[in-house]
């Protein structure tokens, strides 16, 4: 399929998508005041539930899951790793210990604060995960998983503990563990607002730096001799998945495998090249993280899932595919 | 005229010295092979060569100027290097892998201008890819990747071209067909020209000069027949090699006895 047919489709799947999720909820509303709602106008009732709960969660699941597709292909093609991903990475983890570090020090007052530490925390993690990938020169599947395992386990461990010793968090449990599970929860409009922000613009620069991860096809040996800088343009492609990550992190915790799937879902369609993949990844990003959160809350409705927990159930099965696929490939 | 010339080079990694005092020189329109047993610091030398390791001693010097002082970008408009590994583990189609020579020289937000168009255009037909163009890479022969990897160098349009075993994947046939498609070009365009080759032979009748490296050091440097004597052959390669002479050029036979 031409890229000039695909992204179409794509938006339109998008709007499609978002539509469903502001009609469909625990209470019902009729299509006309839930489009009379969005501007303002109708009841307050059902103004209240479409502008204040499923409007806000509807961009920040559309928000999470552009980044994470966005953060996936880019590590995928850094690493050369079909299996990378935010998530796989420990890219995630280790943004969500950094957040839950901030929570407990009592930082979440602060609009910036969750999104600018998780920030922190998926820059050190991938900048630890590209190292122990690369050593000995030569990045294999094995070893960013490997590396992404012990990230997520040490991280974990360490969140599991601030869980536990903080007062502050203690309070919150529930919540704190609901959105670490992965789970959408749109604090405020500032919020929401900068993470957006963020979001839209790494991803311009993810589509300004596709050529360059592109260049990486063959290894950062044939990179450089293409005329890349390979250090800088690295430092430059981690620092732009942590971006994302970060912003869907502070936003949604941790959620897993969308970052993995969707690019790969769209490779045969639009191709390999960046600049083609990066877009269509965010727009397919955002509908899939739209609609699985859409099923995270009607699954158990009135009791909602942690979205995170949709997303595991499909990606999980995709993953063992993949590595099953990749076999033959694996060097350890 | 281009040149590409190595003096006195000393090169390693971490604390281990692999070249020790090599002199290459490349000059626009001739190709050297460089050959010599496995492990005797080949690869590392073309490495130099394309500015991807530093020397520790000696220079490298592209028309006079050192190689340090190109940023990458500057340099991959100059210096196309063919690489050994082709696996991506990516879709790509072959333009678009022919593409990627032209990376150093695409603008702002990967804009392609009508030379890049054009230069992609020439290496497919240079290398006979027009029907495979469209086609992903991984679906492609060993041989079919190869030209692909080639193509993707030549669109560099630069005019030093460094190949690193460049027919290692192919069959005999094959290797003639590539290696002398690589000689015409170079001829056709005065490029400057350094292959590591494995088959002796093929250097022989491929190269204009060869240099034998042994151990980190150049042991001799000359054109084929001045290089592959019965002595050299013997000393570097073993005893159970002799040397022929066929058609003109020196060829290198396993003896009889090795056999039995």
């Amino acid at each position: 399929m031409r890229f000039a047919v695909a992204l179409p489709i794509l938006t339109v799947v998008l709007v499609l998508s978002a539509m469903i999720a502001l009609l469909v909820g625990a209470v019902a509303i009729a299509p006309l005041d839930v489009w009379s709602a969005i501007w303002g106008r109708g009841d307050s009732v059902s103004g209240a539930i479409v502008r204040d709960l499923r409007l806000p969660r509807v961009i920040g699941a559309a928000l999470v899951g552009g980044a994470l597709a966005v953060a996936g292909a880019m590590l995928q093609g850094l690493l050369r790793n079909p299996l990378a991903d935010p998530y796989v990475t420990g890219t995630s983890a280790g943004a969500s210990l950094f957040a839950v570090i901030a929570f407990a020090l009592g930082a979440s007052v602060f609009p910036a604060a969750l999104p600018v530490a998780a920030f922190a925390g998926a820059l050190v993690a991938a900048l630890i995960v590209w190292r122990l990938a690369s050593l000995g020169g030569r990045t294999t599947v094995l070893t960013v998983l490997l590396a992404g395992v012990v990230l997520s386990s040490f991280t974990g461990a360490i969140v599991t503990l601030i869980l536990v010793a903080s007062d502050r968090i203690v309070l919150r449990l529930r919540a704190v563990l609901s959105w670490l599970l992965g789970g959408i929860s749109v604090l405020d409009e500032t919020q929401l607002a900068l993470v957006a922000v963020i979001v839209i613009a790494a991803t311009v620069a993810a589509i300004a730096l596709a050529p360059r991860i592109d260049a990486f096809a063959f290894g950062e040996e044939t990179a450089a001799t293409l005329g890349i800088d390979v250090q800088r343009t690295t430092a430059s492609i981690l620092a732009v998945v942590a971006l994302l990550v970060g912003a869907a992190v502070a936003l949604g915790g941790v959620i897993g495998f969308v970052g993995l799937v969707v690019p790969h879902a769209l490779r045969p369609f639009v191709g390999a090249l960046h600049a083609r993949l990066v877009p269509a990844c965010f727009l397919l990003g955002a509908s899939t993280l739209v609609l699985a959160d859409l099923g995270a809350r009607i699954f158990l409705a009135p009791a909602e899932l942690p979205v995170g927990v949709v997303t595991g159930l499909v990606g999980g099965p995709f993953f063992f595919a993949l590595l099953l696929r990749q076999r033959r490939r694996i060097v350890v | 005229m281009t040149a590409l010339v190595a003096r006195d080079v000393t090169a390693g990694y971490d604390d281990r010295i692999v070249l020790r005092g090599c002199d290459v020189e490349l000059s626009a329109g001739a190709l050297v092979a460089i050959v010599g047993p496995n492990g005797a610091g080949k690869s590392t030398l073309l490495r130099v060569l394309a500015g991807l390791v530093a020397p520790r001693g000696g220079t490298v010097a592209l028309d006079g100027r050192d190689l340090s002082t190109f940023d990458r970008r500057a340099l991959a408009r100059r210096v196309a290097v063919v690489p050994q590994i082709f696996d991506t583990v990516f879709p790509l189609t072959v333009r678009e892998v022919v593409a990627l020579g032209r990376t150093a020289r695409l603008g702002l937000f990967g804009r392609v201008s009508g030379d890049d168009t054009a230069a992609v255009d020439r290496a497919i037909a240079d290398l006979d890819l027009g029907s495979l163009a469209e086609r992903r890479i991984d679906t492609l022969s060993g041989g079919e990747r190869q030209r692909a990897v080639l193509a993707m160098a030549l669109a560099q349009d630069a005019d030093v071209l460094l190949l690193d075993e460049p027919t290692s994947h192919l069959d005999p046939a094959h290797q003639l067909a590539t290696l002398g498609l690589v000689r015409r070009l170079i001829a056709q365009r005065g490029l400057a020209a350094c292959a590591v080759l494995h088959d002796l032979n093929l250097a022989a009748v491929m190269a204009q000069r060869i240099a034998v490296l042994v151990a980190g050091r150049i042991v001799r440097e000359g054109t084929p027949a001045e290089v592959l004597r019965g002595d050299l052959v013997s000393s570097v390669f073993g005893d159970r090699l002799v040397v022929v002479e066929h058609d003109g050029h020196p060829a290198v036979l396993p003896r009889a006895e090795v056999r039995a």
